[in-house]
């Protein structure tokens, strides 16, 4: 569709574009990303023609732009520019009408009754038919926006270029325009040739990402190769991690704000309070967090961390928003805060601190064992009855997200171990159990101080985890049967 | 039938706008003819007109001279008038566009210094080119004028193939201060002819008859019919030459074309009735605030519109302080500043509800 081979050129003797090459398929979306002064709006105004190349060809659908006359080409490319200004009242529907302009024909011009249901499809499309007669210069930046575009649409052209198409438009309008650029190019064959600041829009919505740097091509392919974290420092110069996004295998790119070093906030073991009803934990900043808890699971960051006790007979339908009621009620706020629940008594439940070679954890493990499981031979069992572990692991260091899972796994053995040392057997299969049928866990970390890329059970981190909840389960299990025999 | 109801109103729109302007032109016409220090009615001044165009009969007393006073005298004045009038307001709503720029007028590219230096160099000198004899000075000046532009444009396309606006304002605003500066010296060089340089720089429109009419008048048509068929690409252009090419206009030659055929009006109109100013600059805007910015009819609406103008203009000017004759350009300014403040702020009043 479109060809460009080792084009160069700029404006005056400024070589701006320099040995540029690559080609769009018919259909796709393309972006071109780059830092600003890349180069990225001149490359745009040569393809669009209106800026000639020094060297080199672009050619669309195998003829180069040169043989194409300006109706002609016009009739082939539309562009949207960063909005033209407009010193006079045009009104909308004026100035999309201008966009038919290349098929128009005769000295005074007359818009066809073809034209005209063109023009009115358009508008319909960019949903500004309502404004159609008010002064362009009426309008707000995202409005115009829409307008600009509606004008390149009635072009009818087969290739669209942008520049910045989302600049002015407000999120809604943002993701409602690049579905139907989407759309377009799926079902009319159009191709998008587009300028992107915003590096996880272009991610999300381009087939083909071009990365410009002092106008030469740094990567050209499609968004999971161009976007990642190495290519994308050296052509910004910032730092930035990369993530994916949780629908789509599109990555995504995060900034991370420059951070004046912080006093090391540390996790003690004095911080934990302890009653009969509720064990929680109040830390003075947030602590990034992996957790299976009802309230606050997966990956996140919370402050807040809560063990609550529930009577056995605890039943209902709706756990979780009976959870958010009682932390709303009890003054915690449900979106900064890991919650768990347990039939335990909480005053059994064991805290304890283990430091080693500056690592320091907090450990904190409540056990209720009235219904032990053998993960094993689990599946003989039907029906669900409920019994907790609940293990709390806070760090103080940084974490990768691999020593998250790590230390869920070594605090998942540690415990294991404790059941069998205990010999807590499987009612059911008469077996070593290896938990209980609801445990839950949580890891949490400062992310400041010592960074710890695994924790593993023979890393110092790893060792620390093992032992402190190997420890502190036996404890808690011994408390437990202890209560339960009294009962 | 929605979409119907809207296609009407815009022509009702228009059917409206060339109906008012119309009448304001033809209410003009009569209104120039009819006052001097010898009044005429409307009814008398229709018969002679109509005496003359199909030689119907003329009621008893309407005598020679009454007659001559219409065709010989008022009617020439008044045409050249309304003639001057849409030359400027045309040219000066190309300019506009052509420019992205509503604070220019015909003037601004310079075409008037030229005209206006050709002018005084033939009062100053007392030039009389034979074949011409008393024409020489208009002569002189269109000629001057369309060196000016000629210029103009040569030395803004050697400076830069692409001929950006930019470019060409800045060279017109430098040749124009440089010739401005010639007249400016012979001025100050002068004795006898100030008095008569002066007056012309200031701009007329009186005493001229229909020689200076017919003069104007090839210039006049080849000049609007070139500008109203490129009344869409004016639209294009005002949005920036960029856009205007991603549109499919030919900017360069669009370009040359209207800035040829504008300053083809702007050149005629200075030589034959001195630097007028206001109506180019003014008259677009008013129009534009009427009826809107599409060039396709703002040019020929402007151009009633400037006529009338510039015909009211010169009757204010030859009969507020009668005999004396108060230069024509004083007078535009005088009744246009003031009624266009007044259509801005209303028109700004009701933006804001």
């Amino acid at each position: 569709m479109l060809q460009v081979k080792n084009i160069s050129g700029g404006y005056q003797g400024r070589k701006i574009i320099e040995n540029l090459s690559f080609s769009v398929k018919k259909g796709e979306i393309f972006g071109i990303l780059g830092p600003n002064g890349s180069g990225k709006t001149t490359l745009l105004k040569m393809i669009s023609g209106i800026l000639p190349v020094k060297s080199g060809t672009i050619e669309l659908a195998g003829k180069p732009l040169s043989a194409y006359s300006p109706k002609k080409l016009a009739q082939n490319i539309a562009s949207l520019p960063q909005l033209p200004t407009q010193m006079f009242d045009y009104t909308v529907l004026e100035t999309v009408a201008l966009g038919r302009y290349p098929f128009q024909t005769g000295f005074f011009k007359r818009l066809t009754g073809e034209d005209e249901q063109i023009i009115q499809k358009a508008m319909e499309q960019t949903n500004i038919s309502h404004l159609k007669n008010k002064a362009i210069n009426e309008l707000s930046g995202g409005e115009k926006q829409r307008v600009f575009l509606a004008q390149a649409l009635v072009q009818n052209p087969v290739l669209l270029l942008l520049d910045e198409p989302t600049n002015h438009l407000d999120i809604s309008h943002q993701k409602i325009m690049l579905d139907q650029l989407k759309n377009w190019t799926q079902s009319n064959g159009l191709t998008v040739v587009s300028i992107f600041h915003d590096l996880n829009l272009a991610s999300l919505y381009c087939d083909k990402l071009l990365l410009l740097k002092d106008g030469k091509a740094v990567a050209v392919d499609n968004s999971s190769v161009v976007m990642n974290e190495k290519t994308i420092e050296q052509v910004y110069g910032v730092s930035i991690v990369k993530q994916s996004h949780p629908e789509l295998a599109r990555p995504q790119m995060l900034i991370i704000p420059e951070q004046k070093q912080e006093e090391t906030y540390k996790v003690t073991k004095r911080d934990i309070v302890q009653t009969k009803e509720l064990i929680y934990l109040k830390a003075a900043s947030p602590l990034k967090t992996l957790s299976s808890a009802i309230i606050g699971g997966g990956f996140g960051w919370h402050s807040t961390f809560v063990n609550r006790h529930v009577d056995k007979s605890y039943n209902c339908q709706d756990s979780r928003s009976e959870m958010a009621d009682f932390l709303q009620k009890n003054g915690f706020d449900q979106h900064a805060t890991v919650a768990m629940m347990t039939a335990a008594c909480l005053e059994d439940g064991v805290v304890s601190e283990l430091e080693a070679e500056g690592v320091s954890v907090v450990i904190v493990v409540t056990a209720g064992l009235s219904n032990a499981v053998d993960a094993a031979n689990s599946i003989k069992r039907n029906g669900i009855a409920s019994g907790t572990i609940n293990t709390w692991i806070l760090i103080n260091g940084r974490l990768s997200d691999q020593a998250f899972i790590e230390s869920v796994m070594t605090a998942t053995e540690a415990k294991t171990k404790a059941l069998a040392d205990e010999k807590v057997l499987d009612p059911v299969s008469n077996t070593i159990a290896t938990g209980t049928s609801t445990d839950s866990i949580l890891v949490a970390a400062t992310q400041k101080g010592i960074f710890h890329q695994h924790a593993g059970t023979i890393t110092t981190l790893g060792r620390l985890i093992g032992r402190g909840v190997y420890e502190s389960t036996i404890q808690a299990i011994q408390l437990n049967q202890k209560r339960r025999g009294r009962t | 039938m929605r979409k119907q109801f809207i296609r009407m109103s815009t022509k009702n729109k228009h059917v409206v706008a060339y109906t008012a302007t119309a009448c304001f032109l033809i209410f003009s016409v009569f209104l120039g003819i009819s006052i001097g220090t010898f009044h005429i009615t409307f009814k008398d001044i229709f018969q002679i007109i109509f005496n003359q165009l199909f030689h119907t009969g003329l009621a008893p007393d309407i005598d020679e001279s009454m007659k001559s006073i219409v065709l010989d005298i008022r009617l020439p004045r008044v045409v050249l008038a309304g003639l001057v009038g849409a030359s400027l307001a045309m040219a000066g709503a190309c300019y506009q566009g052509l420019l992205q720029n509503p604070l220019a007028d015909p003037y601004t590219l310079g075409v008037s210094s030229g005209s206006s230096l050709g002018a005084v160099l033939v009062l100053f000198f007392g030039i009389q080119i034979p074949f011409f004899g008393s024409f020489t000075l208009p002569v002189v000046s269109i000629f001057m004028g369309f060196l000016t532009i000629l210029a103009v444009i040569l030395f803004a396309n050697f400076i830069e193939k692409t001929m950006r606006i930019e470019t060409i304002v800045l060279t017109g605003i430098i040749l124009s201060s440089f010739l401005s500066a010639f007249i400016s010296l012979m001025i100050a060089l002068t004795g006898e002819e100030l008095r008569q340089i002066v007056n012309w720089l200031l701009g007329s429109v009186a005493m001229r008859g229909w020689g200076y009419v017919l003069m104007l008048l090839p210039f006049f048509l080849i000049g609007s019919i070139l500008i109203f068929v490129n009344g869409t690409e004016l639209n294009a252009l005002s949005f920036g030459e960029e856009k205007a090419k991603q549109l499919g206009v030919h900017v360069k030659r669009r370009k040359l074309f209207i800035l040829a055929s504008s300053s083809c009006l702007a050149g005629a109109a200075v030589a034959i009735s001195g630097t007028i100013g206001f109506v180019g600059l003014v008259i677009p805007h008013v129009n534009r605030l009427l009826w809107g910015s599409d060039y396709r009819h703002l040019l020929p609406l402007s151009a009633i519109f400037g006529a009338a103008f510039l015909i009211l203009a010169d009757l204010v000017s030859r009969t507020i302080v009668s005999p004396t004759e108060l230069p024509i350009g004083v007078i535009t300014a005088l009744i246009g500043a003031p009624s266009f403040a007044f259509i801005l702020m209303k028109q700004r009043m009701e933006r804001r509800g």
